[in-house]
């Protein structure tokens, strides 16, 4: 078991007293920003803001990498993201790649899908990876960066929010002190306790069906596909989930009733003959087993004056999407850029609205998205029962049913109606609308090399970048605005094509893309002016629209 | 509305009868199965979410006029 043993190691870490704790008399410490938790959203996000240069503290309450696999579905998007944040390929090369799903009803299936059927991106749909590689990743990249003062059992026991700045009190094994930052991030979870601090409330809809997540060791043979069934032979008359993690780990979620009690249901003995029944055989054994309710709820307001929520402590959803960890993700990469400028008196600290208007909107649709495929495999009447037998039967002979069958929509970067983007002045077919994700593509050096628009983007850090398809001469991106080049001379070959045919460019289209890779305006012909004109409310410095 | 609601059936009462031919025979239970696959068949067949949505509306108003209706029958006895 040595890999278990260096798994132990990995995880565990010690508290250490900071010059903080010891400062004189009623002298405070002064940060610009604390980061609170250090799950995949707190580490990435102070990953991302040390990358951009600003230095943060990073407060956790516990010593350790939380235990058990928790969230296994990284996406595409979160990749690119990590890529930039330095850790993808590490992610990738544990991770288990996947992109086909398929959906059974009993013993039939009734279709499959693949969530990235075209070729030409360099990171997969998704990755399956347990949520403690992941974490232990990020905190292993934290140690290259000297920005970033990670400190474990600290934990935030009372917040007082000044006009100027927030007053923190922390509790560790020797004791209280006290930090002022200028901004403060709640990345604490679900369970987020500066969320109570803030007196904010976290409204939504609790679901009453129980479901039991075991992870087990085995070797099979079945392929890295995610399996969903409904009503299968093996657990009749609900739904099972199988999918494959790294190490022969196996997640395994059965849907149990509203009834079940949760402390009976946990055990080991009880649990092993559902999974036994479920694979044909008992020759597993168990990673960890919990069993839950869903709940889908989000925080009226993300951006509390110099306390902002990402991740879980934001907003919860059901796992049946993989939308709970990406979606924190999405939040890191959204508010980093945001406040580094803020930070830096590079823009307002208005623009931060925008972080609260972008992703409570990707929120929502995350909460719908995911409460649609709950309501599906859990019908709340019995005439969304019967409706739901008839999309199943309907399914094993039409197309149209097989698309309503609903076992889980898979995450993907929601796009914004945003205060930021610039509406499109031209006609465009085809491409990323300005509040969308930018695409990948591959892209080839002007040495020849293969590479992809995702590992241009991120080179030399993120920032605003002009994405310009050339027209012999191309236009100079304003100051401070990289500059990605396609065609002409000294710009990247696109050799398939794929690049203008995703973005639907001709010569001389542009594209001003946000540091987040989002899409802030875009050009048929652009002008210095326009462009100027788009970045600046991207900036958030055009005061009339911000 | 994009609802169409006038008559498009050259021969209504076959369309009619058709319906109520495939319901019999079958119990309660059976025919609020073969109305949910028809609702799910139809509805597919038109393809527009806003003919779905006024038609559920329009739907949806029997509810609430026989409701109504109810009511003024229950205060009506009152009164008496």
């Amino acid at each position: 078991m040595a890999k278990a043993d260096t798994h132990q190691a990995k995880t565990q870490f010690g508290y250490r007293r900071h010059p903080d704790q010891d400062r004189p008399g009623q002298s405070t410490a002064e940060h610009p920003v604390v980061v609170v938790g250090a799950g995949p959203v707190g580490l990435s996000l102070a990953i991302d803001l040390a990358q951009r240069g600003q230095r943060v503290v990073l407060l956790d309450d516990a010593d350790r990498i939380g235990e058990g696999s928790r969230a296994i579905c990284f996406s595409k998007r979160s990749l690119e993201y990590w890529d930039r944040l330095g850790v993808g390929d590490r992610m990738v090369d544990k991770g288990v790649v996947w992109s086909v799903g398929r959906i059974f009803h009993g013993e039939q299936q009734l279709y499959q899908f693949n969530l990235l059927p075209d070729d030409g991106h360099k990171r997969p749909a998704f990755i399956n990876l347990q949520q403690y590689y992941a974490e232990a990743y990020l905190v292993d990249r934290i140690s290259d960066l000297p920005e970033i003062n990670l400190r474990w059992r600290n934990k935030v026991t009372a917040l007082e929010s000044r006009n100027d700045s927030v007053a923190l009190t922390i509790e560790t094994p020797e004791g209280a002190y006290r930090l002022h930052a200028q901004y403060v991030v709640a990345c604490d979870g679900a369970r987020s306790s500066l969320r109570q601090m803030v007196g904010a409330d976290f409204a939504g809809q609790v679901f009453e069906d129980q479901f039991l997540i075991a992870d087990v060791k085995m070797t099979a043979e079945f392929p890295t596909e995610r399996w969903f069934w409904f009503d299968p032979p093996f657990h009749a008359g609900r739904s099972a989930l199988l999918h494959r993690q790294p190490d022969d780990v196996w997640r395994i979620d059965l849907q149990l009733n509203r009834y079940a009690d949760p402390i009976v249901e946990k055990k080991p003995e009880n649990v092993r003959p559902r999974i036994a029944r479920m694979l044909g055989h008992d020759k597993f054994e168990f990673e960890w087993i919990s069993l839950y309710k869903f709940q889908c709820r989000r925080m009226d307001r993300f951006v509390h004056g110099r306390v902002i929520f990402a991740g879980d402590s934001a907003h919860q959803v059901s796992p049946f999407g993989a939308r709970g960890a990406n979606s924190g993700l999405e939040d890191a990469e959204n508010l980093s850029w945001k406040l580094d400028r803020v930070l830096r008196g590079a823009s307002p600290a208005s623009l931060l609205e925008s972080y609260h208007v972008e992703r409570s909107l990707a929120a929502d649709e995350n909460i719908r998205e995911s409460t649609r495929s709950t309501d599906f495999m859990a019908p709340n009447s019995h005439q969304e029962a019967r409706l739901r037998k008839a999309v199943l039967s309907l399914a094993k002979e039409t197309e149209f049913g097989k698309r309503m069958v609903n076992g889980g929509r898979l995450s993907v970067p929601c796009s914004y109606d945003s205060p930021l983007s610039s509406p499109d002045a031209d006609a465009w077919r085809g491409g990323p609308l300005p509040g969308c994700s930018m695409l990948d593509a591959p892209v080839a050096t002007r040495a020849g090399e293969q590479a992809y628009l995702t590992d241009a983007f991120r080179k030399d850090g993120t920032d605003f970048t002009l994405l310009s398809f050339s027209n012999g001469a191309a236009i100079d991106a304003p100051e401070g605005v990289k500059d990605i080049r396609i065609g002409g001379e000294g710009g990247l070959a696109d050799p398939s094509g794929l690049v203008a045919k995703r973005y639907g460019a001709e010569p001389d289209s542009a594209y001003l893309l946000r540091p987040d890779g989002y899409v802030a305006a875009r050009f048929r012909h652009p002008t210095r002016e326009a462009i100027a004109a788009a970045l600046s409310r991207a900036q958030g410095l055009n005061r009339r629209l911000a | 509305m994009p609802l169409s609601t006038s008559s498009n059936f050259a021969r209504p009462d076959d369309a009619f009868r058709a319906i109520v031919e495939a319901h019999r025979g079958f119990t309660d239970e059976q025919s609020a199965d073969f109305d949910a696959a028809l609702v799910l068949i139809l509805a597919n067949h038109i393809g527009d979410i806003d003919v779905l949505r006024d038609a559920i509306v329009l739907a949806k108003r029997r509810m609430i006029d026989g409701q109504q209706q109810q009511q003024r029958q229950q205060q009506q006895q009152q009164q008496q």
